[in-house]
């Protein structure tokens, strides 16, 4: 019994690794491909782990997996998070069908005279911002 | 039963690191690399996991952990240098 959910918990989780990769090979930009990597990546590390938990079965291993756990899940959206500020901040180029680049409407709603325009702008700055 | 089940997830977990070691040596710019190189991280400590569960060498659970450890410092460390630009 045991054996069957580890078999079943280790396929899952290979195969989210896989995903993940192929998530960054294949993405067109940074930002997607960050994205692709840190979800799927942890999903499937966290799979891999329950399963090693499952087949190891004592106490100290067990502390040893929730930590390894514990602390990808704790890390992996803090390195994100810190990848995408510096490429954004590095001027790394967004994809091309991008929709919406909050920071940059932002910055350009507060340059256009603050927060009494905003009302009438937001549609303009939201459809005009990428083009800028 | 389970040691082919085994061998499969480890099996794709290495062609999971190849696919993102392409990612990392063509990746036109360094967030890219940044990236794949984080994945690697996680691929390998992945990879160290499953070795674990099915030989049941409970020591490489350390070498685990070290590795996770170093790949979230590397990952920091990365980003700020990008951030900051070239310190000259």
């Amino acid at each position: 019994m045991i054996d069957i959910v580890t078999a079943i918990v280790w396929l899952a989780g290979s195969a989210f690794a896989l995903l993940a990769a192929v998530g960054v090979l294949r993405m067109p930009d940074v930002f997607t491909r960050m994205q692709a990597s840190t979800k799927a990546s942890t999903l499937g590390l966290g799979c891999l782990l329950i399963g090693a938990a499952l087949q190891l079965g004592d106490f100290a291993s067990l502390i040893r997996v929730a930590s390894i756990g514990a602390f990808v899940l704790l890390t992996t959206p803090v390195s994100g998070l810190v990848i995408a500020r510096a490429a954004y901040f590095a001027g790394v180029p967004l994809w091309e069908g991008t929709v919406l680049d909050e920071r940059k409407r932002d910055s350009l709603r507060a340059t256009r005279g603050g927060l009494s325009a905003q009302d009438h702008n937001n549609e303009d700055l939201d459809r005009d911002h990428m083009k800028r | 039963m389970l040691e082919i089940i085994s061998e499969i997830a480890l099996v794709t977990l290495a062609v999971a690191l190849v696919v993102t070691f392409i990612r990392l040596v063509k990746g036109p710019t360094l967030p890219d690399r940044i990236v794949a190189m984080d994945l690697f991280g996680v691929l390998v400590v992945g990879l160290i996991v499953v070795l674990a569960g099915s030989s049941g060498v409970r020591a490489t659970l350390d070498a685990a952990i070290v590795i996770a450890l170093i790949g979230f410092l590397g990952t920091i460390a990365y980003a700020t240098y990008v951030e900051r630009g070239d310190p000259q």
